[in-house]
């Protein structure tokens, strides 16, 4: 009977895990200000093409996962101090998605170019 | 002047209003905007205002401004000293975790201790000795694993915090008499271990950005600037594009220029990585951060702050450093994905091993999965190589422009060499001079034979006046040498120079007869002739540089076949190309058509066509360059050449070429030794972990060992790349 119930809710925490992390559906969003707190909030910002867009990140998490900041397509790196805005300007030549992440890959977002 | 920049701390549009009354009355803005949507202002102002004006303005009315500049402290102080307060903290959370630890671990086995007061074993002892580890060491696995899931995202942490609240919490009910054991050694020497590990690791990493650092610190502070007849010191960020600044010897020149007064020699190895110094007098560049050695001389600023090569390369180094190197693209599609399969895969181990085996068996498999994935691992395999490996070739002055192309460098199988100026000085100079007949001709000013000087002579005095390319050869050769007066000089197209010194009429140019031995060596044969008299011939060649030979052999060894391209004819690029040992020659191409030159060259039709290299000197040769799988531009700086090439040498050595390939071989060996690492020890520990080994060989995984063993994956990844700062290249 517990193996029953122990397999059961095995699987059931197997398939909320996958729902939790797997299942989650962001729209894009148009904001320019980034809250770097356990990931980035928006994950996903849409930006124009051809035209110069400044985005602020400001990390309020003291995990040093986030501190360093990577958009390899546009060979962006940045220092994220603890409470401290900074601004990424990007020009976008061409329209495409473009993940960044933080230093140790653990952390994602994305660039919707539209 | 329009500054732009964010501005902080703004909720509601009548903020926006406030920062710009304020703006707009600051002394020296003439206009001020402040968009409460954006957060941004936009500062119209003249020369007096600094970015420093503008932040403490907007500080006053309670906002902040975020403007490069405006702050002593530049991003990279920042960081340092975060780094620092970060590794204080870690070696006090580690050493007292580390002290209690051990307590909770020897009172945990007193059958293996038994010399261990009996008080220690006590569960209320453990429990008060390892609650500050769980909680107060380990209270930043917490915090971060909080966030993480408020994003629906989770990272390292949420694996860490899991698995030790899980052993933690299980022991607390013990205490209550639910459960029938207690693992707070293993939450306690998991934290421990762990942090011990992101100590290593943070000093570690702090050395992959090292090469930029140093750059940084290679400016001038000071420079020596003439203002109004009066020489002052002036901080470097003082000067300004047009001042003319005073070098004394041993002294940094502080920004890029021009000599305008004086010599010296001057050493640029810190920037180019050319070995000896190099002599420069007036109308010379000189570059910012390179230091002058002997002379004292005066030169023109022409670029300053962001605009000199130093910057440039700093930015170029940052900029590769952020790139992404197409063999990383796998461990990123796998870290994405990661840290949630491995919460499927612990919980699954746990309901495997709870239906097949023991319920300690289930609970501590768990956490040995939880605790030996190592994601980090795979995050710093390639990026921590690629920081070591492009900051090692600035430090040779070898910009590379991204991972990219230091990754495909390794591959490359042909390399093609432009001639002029690449594999040769670029500048024709004076080989031999002969006289044709000695003894029979007579000396313009007396009874003497003619000489070879008086050959060089009288052709020197005749071409002072000329435009020719090849006028300059000769006159450098006969620099120091007292020139003739010539009357009646007359360039004739295509025949050459006349002109009558001494009463006695010489003419120099194209030779009547042909000179095959010189000729076949790639030379050009000048003869000079007074009336029907061939007296002698100078012969100019463009000479091959000392280190061609050498290159073209190493390359040669490394399996890589070398080409030699040139507008040339025939017979000339033979000539210089059997010098350098190159067999494969390019003859008679246009500047136009080398980049179809090259592409030819990739075998239509070959599956697999190689990895084809461009060398050139970067101003002429930019479609070439770009064209290639890799484009070498070489002794150059100019942002046409950094653009269109992958790599950029500074110097004019041509053992850089080797030099660059040997770094992108050192560096891929690193990267891929890295991932195998790093692959090797995720995709064989977790299955570890989950009792594969068990039903084989008795054995499980103890989540103590896992927590060491996932430290040490991080750090011997970051160690490994640590190795390209002393790889021979």
């Amino acid at each position: 009977m517990d193996k029953l119930l122990v397999t059961v809710f095995g699987l059931g925490a197997i398939g909320f895990i996958y729902w939790f992390f797997f299942g989650k559906n962001e729209e894009a969003s148009t904001q320019t200000h980034v809250l770097v707190n356990g990931g980035y909030m928006p994950s996903t910002i849409k930006i124009p093409v051809g035209k110069s867009t400044t985005l602020m990140f400001t990390r309020t998490d003291a995990n040093t996962c986030l501190e360093d900041f990577y958009i390899p397509d546009f060979k962006i790196k940045k220092y994220f101090p603890m409470n401290t805005p900074v601004t990424v300007t990007l020009l976008p030549p061409t329209r495409g998605t473009f993940g960044f992440h933080c230093g140790m890959n653990m952390f994602h977002g994305k660039i919707e170019v539209v | 002047m329009k500054t732009s920049f964010p501005i902080v701390g703004m909720h509601c549009a009548s903020c926006a209003r406030l920062i710009e009354k304020k703006l707009t009355r600051t002394p020296g803005v003439t206009a001020a905007a402040v968009n409460y949507g954006s957060e941004e202002a936009s500062v119209e102002h003249d020369d007096t205002v600094t970015p420093k004006t503008l932040s403490d303005a907007v500080a006053d009315v309670g906002y902040k401004a975020i403007i490069e500049g405006n702050n002593s402290k530049t991003p990279n102080d920042i960081k340092e000293e975060a780094k620092k307060a970060e590794l204080t903290d870690l070696q006090k959370k580690v050493t007292v975790s580390a002290a209690l630890s051990i307590m909770v671990f020897f009172g945990s086995f007193p059958e293996w201790f038994p010399f261990v007061p009996k008080i220690l074993s006590d569960p209320m002892v453990l429990l008060f000795l390892a609650t500050p580890v769980q909680f107060w060491a380990g209270w930043r696995f917490y915090q971060a694993t909080w966030s993480s899931l408020k994003n629906r995202s989770a990272g390292m942490d949420t694996l860490i915090s899991i698995g030790t609240t899980a052993a933690y919490g299980y022991s607390l009910l013990f205490l209550f008499h639910v459960t029938n054991a207690m693992y707070f050694d293993t939450g306690a020497v998991i934290i421990t271990l762990i942090l011990l590990g992101r100590y290593f690791e943070a000093r570690a990493k702090a050395h992959t950005g090292d090469a930029i650092k140093k750059l940084l610190n290679l400016s001038a502070k000071t420079a020596r600037v003439l203002r109004n007849g009066k020489e002052l010191d002036i901080p470097i960020d003082q000067v300004r594009v047009g001042d003319t600044l005073r070098v004394r010897p041993g002294e940094k020149i502080p920004v890029d220029g021009k000599i305008t007064d004086g010599f010296s020699s001057i050493d640029e190895s810190m920037v180019t990585g050319e070995s000896l110094p190099v002599d420069k007098k007036r109308g010379d560049a000189v570059i910012g951060a390179t230091i002058n050695t002997t002379g004292t001389f005066l030169f023109l600023a022409t670029s300053v702050g962001g605009d000199t090569m130093l910057s440039r390369i700093v930015k170029m180094v940052a900029e590769a450093q952020s790139s992404r190197a197409p063999i990383q693209r796998l461990a990123d599609t796998v870290s994405g994905y990661f840290v949630p399969i491995v919460l499927m895969l612990a919980v699954a181990t746990f309901v495997l091993w709870f239906d097949i085996g023991t319920f300690a068996q289930a609970f501590t498999n768990m956490i040995a999965v939880l605790i030996i994935a190592c994601p980090c691992a795979l995050g710093l395999a390639t990026p921590t190589a690629i920081m070591v490996g492009t900051g090692r070739g600035a430090e040779h002055g070898i910009l590379i422009k991204d991972a990219e192309s230091l990754e495909i460098a390794n591959k490359i199988k042909v390399i093609v060499f432009d001639k002029t100026g690449t594999l040769t000085n670029g500048k024709p100079t004076v080989t031999d001079i002969e006289t044709v007949v000695p003894g029979l001709t007579r000396d313009p000013r007396g009874s003497r034979h003619v000489s070879r000087d008086d050959i060089l002579s009288i052709a020197a005095s005749l071409e002072k006046g000329s435009e020719h390319s090849l006028a300059a050869a000769i006159l450098a050769k006969a620099a120091g040498q007292k020139l003739l007066h010539v009357t009646g000089f007359k360039a004739i197209p295509g025949v050459g120079i006349s002109g009558t010194i001494n009463k006695k009429h010489y003419t120099f140019g194209k030779p009547k007869k042909s000179y095959h031995n010189l000729e076949n060596q790639g030379k050009t044969v000048m003869e000079l002739t007074q009336g029907s008299k061939t007296l002698g011939i100078i012969a100019v060649a463009d000479t091959l540089k000392d280190q061609a030979k050498d290159m073209v052999s190493t390359l040669s060894r490394m399996g890589i076949a070398v080409w030699m391209v040139t507008g040339d004819n025939p017979r000339t690029a033979a000539a210089i190309a059997g010098q350098a040992g190159i067999t494969n020659v390019l003859a008679g191409v246009l500047p136009d058509q080398k980049a179809d030159k090259i592409k030819s060259l990739r075998s239509p039709g070959s599956l697999r066509p190689p990895i084809i290299s461009f060398v050139g000197d970067g101003i002429n040769d930019a479609p070439a360059l770009a064209s290639a799988d890799v484009g070498i531009a070489m002794g150059t700086g100019t942002d046409v050449a950094i653009e269109s090439a992958g790599i950029t040498l500074l110097n004019t050595n041509l053992m850089s070429v080797v030099s660059a390939i040997k770094l992108s071989r050192a560096s891929l060996s690193v990267i891929k030794q890295n991932l195998f690492w790093a692959f090797g020890y995720n995709v064989i520990l977790i299955p570890v972990a989950m009792g594969v080994l068990y039903p084989i060989m008795g054995i499980f995984l103890n989540p103590a060992i896992a927590a060491f063993a996932m430290a040490a994956s991080s750090i011997s990844v970051v160690g490994n790349s640590l190795r390209l700062k002393t790889a021979r290249i």
